[in-house]
């Protein structure tokens, strides 16, 4: 049976519904963040977690110029090491039926019984071993060109032009995120992934009986520091070029940093939701009280026991944090299932083990009742000290009185519609502090969510505009005199050739040591300049490293300090150089020297295995087929359509994600003036009938309620650009990871777009409530006191 | 030779007002005829629920009738919009309520204030309060003043803008006697120096007698219309 009581409940809750709704709506926001960051992180920690299980992920990766077959059982003998495989691997130029542009593969060798990082066969079979033209490809790729099992295509093998046949499509545990050496998004039509039987793979390559890639499993409760310097004693003759643990595997720190990302939007955006609600819940919840003063007075009376009271209003609280807890979790995996369907572009899995954020469910239940219940807490406690007696009377008038505010507004000669608004805002201070935190939050969340496309304008700008003004990047095969520059520009169409030199290389210092590349810059290039974050072009020293602030903190290094540069390809040559310069750069973790210094240091002629291009539009197709026919050249990025792909990605989302984070902006501020005018309205409709009945016209008396609350939004606003400049940098900084770095950058824009939506926003819901002053019928709303 | 008679400030006839909620129809007023000369003073007496307040909420442009006209002077109030309704009021007619309806967060001066801002022809905030005898308490808050104070201060409000008509629902109907025969003086001294047509309603049969005019109200009708021959001052009276 129903109680008396809970019946109240019900139609109280049922007067309140608006406002019940825009509080379990702000609510439901950081909820809803909370359980889908969750839920999407979840299934696709345990989808990781699976797969890597399941099909064998390696923990350490090494590569090597080329050592027989046999250190490999060497490596698989140290301490630590369960399992250890090796293969061949190298870069193959693709030619392909219906694209013009030359594609490129990493082609990777097929033990017989593969016993690590194990393709999955998703359509097809696996290449048979005796057969020398048989080739699996990653399904990626194969899809994007329709290349079924039984389908041909031409490959440039170690110079040597080859007709491959399919037999099947296959994932692997390696290759969850694709993306070619160098480039900077994945594009599965560019670059794909081939296996190839081991017999063949030497055959090609001249390197039976021969291995250049080494991957291995650690046996349980091995130190992998530890696993990683023996396995580079190891390999140290035969030319290995360091090995690393999965946080440096292309696919797998991807795959994290993504991640990371996902657990720091479920740690930051939802607090300020919850706090903003538990605000609401304090103002609503005390006002109903305050109004319900003589009903609690009379319970008390009647002989109901102050906590029956307390808990009464209570579940009042607790109502709205289940509707706004439902509403999160609902939204939350609706977000979670959009968010793993986008991550299905970049991500590929042959599965999906789903988790519905359980963990995140019961958080999420916890902080909506600690959140109401926080809120609910102080108008309570408030209601169960009253009195039974006094609690029947009615409140004393709101005491108003001359402070020196009031003498500051009255030299002000201010109407008095307007010196309403000053007051109320002075005695009520604690209620337009609500207000002015919450609108102020509503700026701040819109301000750190707009921020991030002029973080990534910035990159773009930086990296598109500034860095790489090259049309084309071509990597050569190995390294080459200078004369492969002027080679290149002879190539058609090419209207500027520009020669570099990037080198893998391990930096230490004492025992802290860091993979990293070296580029040498050739004086007077100008397609491609060293940018830092904030624009500045950067001239590498000859006498010194030019390294990114992050990797110089990893290092505990600074200007003036050597760093040992080991080369990890040849020829192989250890160099002793001292820091010149620390940089903030936003992509990538090279470090820079000027070329001449470089060479002069390793003692050699100058060198280069990188050649950026200008070219003319028009001899493009020329090109591309000079290039194909090229041997020399190992790879091709296409700095336009890089470009075009960057732009593309991000316009695609850009609307949806402008639109969504809007929405839930713009929500707060709704949810916060909506509420702080409704109360206005329920406590001083007398008055403001008043003021109708005096002659003011339903423009004026609107006047007194929404000059009210944009007043207090005018002060909210530059709260909250300061709030969100600082959320904005903590969620920079709390972002960043080895693979990205998003420079700081916030332009006007950004806050002029987050003013508009928060004033639009604040003045549609004061207009909303205006609306309810048309209803108030003058003649009643005279003779009834509250 | 007598003067022609002055035209009435209110001409009301046949007013009806029904109130509908949901199946219950309530009559509020059912048929008036009420005229109200220039510089009258009126008090309205009745039982609760005879109909004054509704009356005199019609005469204000408050409300509208069901059935009827209602005039001031040659204007017709039944047919104007709430836009010349709301101009009406401000122009024309002063309120003064039971519960004094002041702004809380307003002094005494700003109250009235309030008023004189948007009135045509106001008289100062400061004169309209020493009519009352309030010229000591001007700076104070509502919460600062008595019952009595306040009610003044709401018809000092009232009066500021000189308007033509001045409708008194219960005025004294929160005071004691002492401090309610303040708040009549001070509405009897209005009438008698600005000439302001007054209606006072009342349920107080004591005060009749410091009209010029009592209209007794029963059932939403008419029942009398008595002219006073003679008036006593507010200070006579007591309850």
């Amino acid at each position: 049976m129903v109680g008396a009581l809970d019946r109240k409940l019900v139609r109280d809750l049922r007067r309140i519904w608006a406002q019940t709704l825009a509080i379990a709506l702000v609510l439901g926001c950081g909820i809803m963040m909370l359980v889908g960051a969750q839920a999407t992180q979840q299934t696709l920690r345990d989808t990781q977690a699976a797969w890597y299980e399941r099909h064998r992920f390696a923990d350490v990766f090494t590569g090597v110029s080329r050592a027989p077959a046999s250190v490999v059982a060497d490596i698989a003998a140290l301490d630590g090491v369960a399992q250890a495989e090796g293969r061949i691997s190298f870069a193959a130029m693709l030619d392909l039926d219906g694209m013009e542009e030359p594609a490129t593969a990493q082609v990777l060798s097929l033990p017989e019984r593969p016993g690590l990082n194990l393709p999955l066969v998703q359509r097809g079979r696996l290449p048979a071993p005796d057969n020398a033209n048989e080739v699996a490809l990653n399904e990626p790729f194969a899809e994007a060109h329709g290349l079924f099992p039984g389908a041909r295509f031409r490959a440039v093998l170690n110079g040597q032009l080859r007709e491959l046949e399919v037999t099947g499509w296959v994932l692997s545990p390696e290759f969850v995120y694709t993306m070619a050496p160098g480039a900077l998004l994945p594009d599965d039509r560019r670059f794909g992934l081939i296996w190839m039987p081991e017999t063949s793979a030497g055959a090609v390559m001249d390197m039976s009986g021969a291995v250049n890639q080494i991957s291995l499993r650690l046996s349980r409760g091995a130190d992998e520091r530890a696993v990683i310097d023996a396995v580079d004693r190891v390999l140290d003759p035969w030319g290995g070029t360091g090995a690393y643990g999965r946080d440096r595997q292309s696919s797998h720190a991807f795959l994290e940093s993504e991640l990371q990302q996902l657990g720091v939007m479920a740690a930051f955006l939802p607090p300020i939701f919850l706090l903003v609600a538990a605000f609401l819940v304090n103002m609503v919840l005390g006002r109903l009280i305050a109004l319900e003063r003589a009903q609690i007075g009379l319970l008390k009376a009647i002989g109901y026991s102050a906590p029956e009271i307390g808990w009464h209003y209570l579940k009042l609280a607790l109502a709205i944090g289940v509707l706004g807890w439902a509403a999160g979790a609902g939204f939350g995996w609706w977000i979670a299932e959009a968010m793993i369907g986008l991550y299905a572009d970049f991500f590929r899995f042959p599965f999906l083990i789903r988790s519905q954020g359980t963990g995140a469910l019961w958080v999420g239940a916890a902080l909506a009742a600690a959140t109401v219940l926080l809120g609910a807490g102080r108008a309570v406690w408030a209601a169960l000290r009253l009195p039974p007696a006094e609690a029947m009377q009615p409140p004393a008038p709101p005491g108003f009185s001359r402070g020196p505010a009031d003498r500051l507004l009255a030299w002000m000669q201010l109407r008095q519609t307007t010196m309403m608004i000053f007051r109320s805002i002075l005695r009520w201070p604690a209620r337009a502090a609500i207000t002015l935190v919450g609108v102020s939050a509503s700026v701040a969340v819109l301000v750190m969510s707009y921020f991030i496309f002029d973080s990534v304008d910035a990159l773009s700008d930086t990296l598109f505009s500034q860095a790489n003004r090259q049309h084309m990047t071509l990597t050569l095969a190995e390294s080459r005199p200078e004369q492969a520059v002027r080679d290149a520009h002879a190539l058609p169409g090419v209207t500027r050739a520009e020669g570099a030199f990037a080198m893998p290389v391990r930096l230490v210092n004492g025992h802290v040591a860091r993979l990293s590349a070296l580029q040498g810059h050739f004086p007077g290039a100008t397609l491609t300049q060293l940018v830092d974050d904030s624009g500045r072009v950067i001239t590498p020293p000859e006498d010194g490293l030019v390294i990114p602030q992050t990797l110089a903190t990893a290092l505990g290094v600074g200007p003036g300090d050597h760093l040992r540069v080991e080369m990890l390809a040849p020829p192989r040559r250890v160099l002793d150089l001292p820091v010149r310069a620390v940089i903030m750069q936003g992509l990538g973790q090279e470090v820079h020297i000027a070329a001449p210094g470089l060479f002069s240091a390793m003692e050699s002629a100058p060198q280069v295995n990188t050649i950026h291009l200008s070219v003319r539009d028009d001899q493009i197709p020329e090109l591309h087929a000079a290039i194909k026919a090229t041997p020399a050249i190992a790879g091709l990025s296409d700095w336009s359509d890089l470009r075009r792909q960057f732009d593309a990605t991000l316009a695609e989302n850009l609307l949806a994600m402008v639109s969504i984070y809007t929405m839930i902006g713009a929500l707060i501020a709704v949810g916060v003036v909506y509420n702080a005018a409704r109360i206005q309205v329920a406590e001083r409709s007398y008055e403001l009938a008043t003021l109708r009945v005096m002659g003011f016209s339903r423009l004026q008396v609107g006047y007194v309620l929404v000059g009210e609350m944009m007043l207090l939004t005018l002060i909210a606003l530059p709260l909250g650009w300061v709030m969100g400049y600082g959320l904005a940098q903590g969620l920079v900084t709390t972002m960043s990871t080895d693979v990205i770095q998003l420079p700081f950058h916030i332009s006007r824009r950004t806050f002029g777009y987050a003013t508009l939506v928060v004033l639009v926003a604040a003045l549609g819901a004061a207009l909303l409530v205006r609306r309810r002053l048309d209803r108030v019928d003058l003649a009643t709303a005279l003779k009834a006191r509250e | 030779m007598t003067q022609a008679p002055a035209p009435p400030v209110f001409s009301a006839r046949g007013v009806t007002r029904v109130y509908r909620t949901g199946a219950v129809a309530v009559w509020a007023l059912r048929g008036v005829d009420l005229e109200l000369a220039e510089r009258e003073l009126v008090v309205l007496l009745g039982a609760s629920g005879s109909g004054k307040s509704t009356l005199v909420n019609i005469l204000g442009g408050l409300d509208l009738p069901s059935e009827g006209r209602v005039f001031f002077r040659d204007r017709e109030l039944t047919r104007a919009s709430d836009r010349e309704l709301t101009l009406f009021r401000r122009d024309h007619v002063g309120f003064v309520f039971q519960f004094y309806n002041l702004v809380p967060s307003l002094t005494a001066r700003e109250n009235v204030a309030l008023v004189t801002e948007i009135a045509r022809n106001p008289m100062r905030p400061e004169e309209a309060l020493e009519r009352v005898g309030l010229s000591d308490r001007m700076d104070h808050f509502p919460a600062e003043l008595s019952g009595g104070e306040q009610q003044r201060v709401a018809i000092a409000r009232a009066i500021a803008k000189r308007p033509d008509v001045l409708l008194c629902d219960e005025p004294t109907g929160a005071l004691d006697s002492a401090t309610g025969v303040q708040v009549l003086a001070a509405l009897h001294e209005v009438n008698r120096e600005l000439g302001t047509a007054t209606v006072l309603i009342t349920h107080n049969a004591a005060i009749r007698k410091i009209a010029h005019r009592v209209i007794v109200l029963a059932d939403g009708k008419v029942k009398s219309d008595t002219v006073n021959t003679t008036r006593i001052a507010p200070e006579q009276v007591s309850w």
